[in-house]
C-alpha cells in the first residue's frame, strides 16, 4: 500500500519571527543594564546626581518617534490589505519621521555640550550616561531604519507577499521596541533628572 | 514550496531526500560556509580544541615559572621570544597576560562556545526533530564571528606590547588605563574587540537555540518527553540571553573610558606620578556588571556538561535517570538562582555587610539543587548494569570533580571565610575542579558519546581509557593541593613567592604540582590522536551504536542534509525507558509507541496523556490475567 503524503517543508517563518522576540529580550537587557548602572552610580555617592534639566528638545524627539510608530503600524495595516503604495508611502513617512528622530536627537547633544557645557568626558558619570543612553539607543534607531529600507524595497508588490508580510512584521516589532525603550529612557532620565 | 513524497511502507528505507534545497553543495558552502548545523557543531568543535589546546600550553608556560621561579630555560626566549621571557624567564607583566589569555579562551571559547555550540548544534535538532536550526543562517554567523574572535584574541601574541593582562575578569582601573601596564594596550583593545565579536556570536546562537526548542520540536515532543540534554541547552541558551547583554554594557562603558575620556569607572588616579583627570568614576560599578554576567556565565560552564552528562549516565547505566522532574527543575532553579548570587565575587569591595549576607544566603541555596543533581546521578548509577565507556568514565570523572569542587563552594560563600579564602589559591582550586575540570570531563564525555554521531565513526576505547585515567589523576594532583596553599594564605596571579618569606616553602608543591600539569597535558596527546585518527581511520559506527532511546541515533548513520531521510519520526514516550520490566530488549527508542510495548506498558506511562490511553493500560493489564 502506498500512501500519498503532503511533506510539510514549507517556509516556517514562525520560529525567525521569534528570534527577533528574543533579540529584543537581549536589547532590553543590555539597557536594564544600563539603567541599572546608572542607578548604581548615582547611589554611590554624593555629587553623582544629574542635578540639570533634560533639555525639552527630547519632548519634541519623543512625539516623533510615537508618530512613527502609528504610521509604522499604518505600513503594516495597509501591507496586510495589500496596498502596496499606500504602505511604501506610510514605510517612507516611518522613515523620514526616524530621520527626524535622529537629527533631533543629535541636535539634543548639540544643546546639552555646546549650550550647557555638559560634556561627554564628565567627572559626574552620570552625565556622561545620558550620552550613553542616547548614543546606544539610536544605534538601533539606525539599525531600524536599516530594516526599513529594506522593507521599501519589498514593498514593490513584485516580491512574494508572504516575504513582504514577514519582513513588514520583523521590522515593525523591532520598530515598535525602540520606540518603547526611548520612551523608557526618557521617563527614566526626567524621573532622575534633579 | 511542498513537496510530494511517496512513501512506500513496505519497501526499504527512502534515501532519496526530496528537500526543497535540493542543490548541489561545492567545497565552500559544505565545509566552510555551511548553514548545516552537524556541519556547524564541528566546526566549533574543532576550533574549541584548537583553542583549547593552546590555552593548556599557556598554563603550561606559566606553570615553569611557577615551578622554577629562578631558573632560566633558553628554550622559552627561543619560543616566546626576548620580548616575553628575556634570558629564558618569563616577563613578569607577560606572566599576567599568560594567565589572562588562559583564563579568558577557557571560559569563554573553550567552555561556553566550544560546548555549547557544539553540543547545542549537533544536539538541538538532532534530538527535538527538527531538519535544522531555525535559522541556519544565523547559526553560521554565530560560528565565523567565534571564529574572527577567536583569531583577534590569538593574535594579540603578535603584538610587539603584551598580550591584555588585568586578568580574565579585566576590573579596571588596570583595563581601562591603557598606560597601566603592557598588558593594558593594545593587547586590552583587541581583548575587547574579540569578546564583543564573541558575544554577538553566543548571542545568535542563543536565540536560534531557545528558538529551535520551542518552535521545531516534532510530533509528539513536548517539553517533558525532551531528553535531559535539550533541557540544559535550553536554560544554558536562555542564561547567556540575559547575561551576555549585560556584559555588553558593561564593556561599552569601559571602552568609553579607555578611549574617550570619561569616569564611569576611574577616580582619582595617578599614573607615573601624573595626576589624570578622571573623577568621581567608580571600579565596583564594573564588577557589578561584569558579575551579573559573570556569575551566571559560571552556569553557562557547567549545566551543558550536566545535561550531557546526563545523558550518557542514563545510557551506560541501562536506567532511566533517577530523578527526570527533579532534574529539570533543579536546572531551572539553577537558572532562576544564578542572577542574584552575584556579589559573592565581592564580598571583599567593602560592600555592605547586610548585602553581603543576602547574597550568602542565595549563594549557599544554590546548593540545593546542584546536591539534587548530584544525587540524582549517583542513584543513576545505583545497581545500574553499567558500561565502562570512556564517555561513561568522564561522566563519573564530571559528577567526581563536581562534588570535590563544590564542597569547597560553600566554603567560599561565606562572606566571612571569604575574606581570608579571597583571591588565594583555594578560589582557583575551587573552580578549576567545579566549572574547569567538571566541565572540561563533560565536553569530552559528549565527544566520546557523540563522536559516531558527527563521523560516523567510533573512537578507540583503549586510548579513551588512558586518556581518561591520566588527566583525571592530573587533574587532582594538580588542583588538589591547592586548597592547602590558599588556606595558608597564598595569593593567585603572582609571578613568583620567592620574594616572600612565609611563601617560599610552597615552592617545592608549586613544582609538583607543575609536573602534575605537564603529565595530565601530555595525556591530550592521546585524546588528540584518537580524534583526529578515527575522523578517518576509525571503526564504522552503527546507527545506534550504544542502544540509546534518543531521536539522534534513528537519523541514518551517513549524516544527510535535513537529518532524517523521510518524515521526522513521531515521538511517543520519555527518552529514559531503559531496562524497562517486561520488554525484551533493554531500552526503547523514543519513536515506538506505546502500542508496540503492550508488555512493559505501566500505568504510570499514561499520567499526563489524553484519556484515550487509558485502553492501552487496561488491555495490558487484562493480557497479564492471561499470562
Amino acid at each position: 500500500m502506498a500512501q500519498l503524503q503532503q511533506d510539510k517543508e514549507k517556509l516556517n517563518l514562525a520560529p525567525k519571527k521569534f528570534n527577533m522576540w528574543i533579540f529584543l529580550f537581549t536589547s532590553f537587557m543590555f539597557f536594564m543594564a544600563l539603567t541599572s548602572g546608572f542607578i548604581v552610580y548615582t547611589g554611590a555617592g554624593k555629587g553623582h546626581e544629574l542635578n540639570f534639566k533634560i533639555p525639552d528638545i527630547f519632548i519634541a524627539s519623543t512625539a516623533v518617534i510615537i508618530l512613527s510608530s502609528g504610521t509604522m503600524y499604518m505600513a503594516s495595516k495597509a501591507a496586510k490589505g495589500l496596498q502596496f503604495a499606500k504602505q511604501r508611502m506610510f514605510l517612507l513617512l516611518t522613515i523620514a519621521l526616524g530621520i527626524a528622530f535622529f537629527a533631533l536627537q543629535v541636535y539634543g547633544w548639540y544643546i546639552m555640550a555646546i549650550k550647557m557645557q555638559i560634556y561627554f568626558a564628565n567627572p559626574n558619570a552620570s552625565r556622561s550616561f545620558v550620552y550613553v543612553f542616547t548614543g546606544m539607543h539610536l544605534l538601533h534607531i539606525f539599525a531600524g531604519l536599516v530594516l526599513l529600507l529594506n522593507n521599501l524595497r519589498k514593498s514593490n508588490g513584485k516580491t512574494p507577499q508572504v516575504k513582504n508580510l514577514y519582513s513588514m512584521e520583523m521590522s515593525s516589532l523591532f520598530w515598535h521596541f525602540v520606540d518603547i525603550v526611548w520612551i523608557y529612557l526618557y521617563v527614566f532620565l526626567l524621573l532622575n533628572q534633579h | 514550496m511542498s513537496t510530494l513524497a511517496v512513501h512506500d511502507h513496505h519497501g526499504v528505507e527512502h534515501h532519496d531526500h526530496d528537500h526543497e534545497h535540493h542543490h548541489n553543495e561545492t567545497f565552500i558552502s559544505k565545509y566552510i560556509f555551511s548553514m548545516d548545523h552537524k556541519m556547524i557543531a564541528k566546526q566549533f568543535l574543532i576550533t574549541g580544541i584548537t583553542m583549547a589546546v593552546i590555552a593548556m600550553i599557556l598554563s603550561i608556560l606559566f606553570r615553569i615559572q611557577l615551578a622554577y621561579p629562578d631558573k632560566s630555560f633558553p628554550f622559552l626566549e627561543t619560543l616566546l621570544g626576548k620580548n616575553f621571557a628575556p634570558g629564558g624567564r618569563l616577563d613578569s607583566n607577560f606572566y599576567l597576560s599568560l594567565v589572562t589569555i588562559h583564563g579568558t579562551i577557557m571560559v569563554f571559547f573553550v567552555l561556553t562556545a566550544g560546548l555549547s555550540g557544539t553540543f547545542s548544534n549537533l544536539l538541538i535538532p538532532f534530538q527535538v526533530g527538527a531538519r535544522d536550526m531555525a535559522s541556519p543562517f544565523m547559526n553560521m554567523l554565530s560560528y565565523w564571528l567565534f571564529f574572527t574572535a577567536s583569531v583577534i584574541m590569538l593574535s594579540s601574541f603578535l603584538l610587539q606590547t603584551q598580550p591584555a593582562g588585568p586578568g580574565w575578569t579585566i576590573y579596571p582601573p588596570l583595563s581601562a588605563l591603557p598606560k597601566a601596564m603592557p598588558g593594558s594596550g593594545m593587547g586590552m583593545t583587541l581583548w575587547l574587540i574579540s569578546m564583543v565579536l564573541f558575544v554577538a556570536s553566543s548571542l545568535m546562537g542563543g536565540i536560534n537555540y531557545v528558538s529551535t526548542v520551542l518552535n521545531m520540536r516534532t510530533k509528539g515532543m513536548d517539553l517533558w518527553k525532551m531528553p535531559l540534554t535539550i533541557w540544559a541547552f535550553f536554560l544554558t541558551a536562555i542564561l547567556g540571553i540575559l547575561a551576555f547583554p549585560v556584559l555588553v554594557a558593561g564593556v561599552v562603558l569601559l571602552i568609553f573610558d579607555r578611549s574617550f575620556g570619561t569616569s564611569f569607572y576611574l577616580s582619582d588616579i595617578v599614573v607615573q606620578g601624573q595626576v589624570m583627570n578622571f573623577e568621581g568614576g567608580s571600579p565596583i560599578l564594573f564588577q557589578h556588571l561584569f558579575w551579573f554576567l559573570g556569575h551566571p556565565e559560571v552556569y553557562i560552564v557547567i549545566m551543558p556538561a550536566m545535561g550531557l552528562v546526563s545523558e550518557v549516565m542514563a545510557v551506560n547505566s541501562r536506567k532511566p535517570i533517577f530523578g527526570y522532574h527533579a532534574m529539570v527543575y533543579s536546572l531551572i532553579g539553577i537558572t532562576v538562582l544564578s542572577f542574584i548570587v552575584w556579589g559573592h565575587h565581592m564580598f571583599v569591595t567593602g560592600m555592605n555587610p547586610f548585602l553581603g549576607g543576602v547574597f550568602m544566603i542565595t549563594t549557599l541555596i544554590i546548593a540545593v539543587p546542584s546536591a539534587v543533581k548530584t544525587f540524582n546521578w549517583l542513584a543513576t548509577l545505583w545497581r545500574g548494569n553499567i558500561r565502562f565507556t570512556p564517555a561513561m568514565l568522564f561522566s563519573i570523572g564530571f559528577v567526581s570533580f563536581f562534588i570535590s569542587g563544590g564542597i569547597t563552594g560553600i566554603f567560599l560563600g561565606n562572606a566571612t571565610l571569604d575574606i581570608n579564602l579571597h583571591d588565594t589559591y583555594f578560589v582557583v582550586a575551587h573552580f578549576h575542579l567545579v566549572m574547569g575540570s567538571a566541565a572540561i570531563f563533560g565536553m569530552l564525555a559528549g565527544v566520546y558519546h557523540w563522536f559516531p554521531k558527527m563521523y560516523g565513526r567510533l573512537m578507540d576505547e583503549k586510548l579513551g581509557y588512558l586518556h581518561f585515567w591520566l588527566t583525571f589523576i592530573g587533574a587532582y594532583l594538580v588542583f588538589f593541593p591547592m586548597h592547602f596553599m590558599g588556606l595558608d594564605g597564598v595569593p593567585r596571579r603572582y609571578y613568583s613567592f620567592t620574594e616572600i618569606e612565609s611563601l617560599k616553602q610552597w615552592v617545592s608543591v608549586n613544582t609538583f604540582i607543575t609536573w602534575a600539569a605537564i603529565m595530565a597535558a601530555l595525556a591530550q596527546v592521546a585524546f588528540l590522536f584518537n580524534f583526529f585518527y578515527s575522523i578517518f581511520k576509525g571503526k564504522h559506527a552503527t546507527q545506534n551504536p550504544w542502544g540509546s532511546n534518543t531521536l539522534e541515533w534513528t537519523t541514518p548513520v551517513e549524516r544527510i542534509h535535513g537529518n532524517w531521510p523521510g518524515e521526522i519520526p513521531t515521538v511517543y514516550r520519555w527518552p529514559y525507558d531503559y531496562s524497562k520490566p517486561g520488554h525484551d530488549e533493554d531500552f526503547i527508542p523514543q519513536t515506538v509507541p506505546f502500542s508496540q510495548t503492550m508488555s512493559s506498558n505501566l500505568p504510570h506511562d499514561f499520567e499526563d496523556s489524553p484519556v484515550g490511553d487509558q485502553e492501552w493500560v487496561n488491555t495490558s493489564k487484562s493480557n497479564e490475567h492471561v499470562k
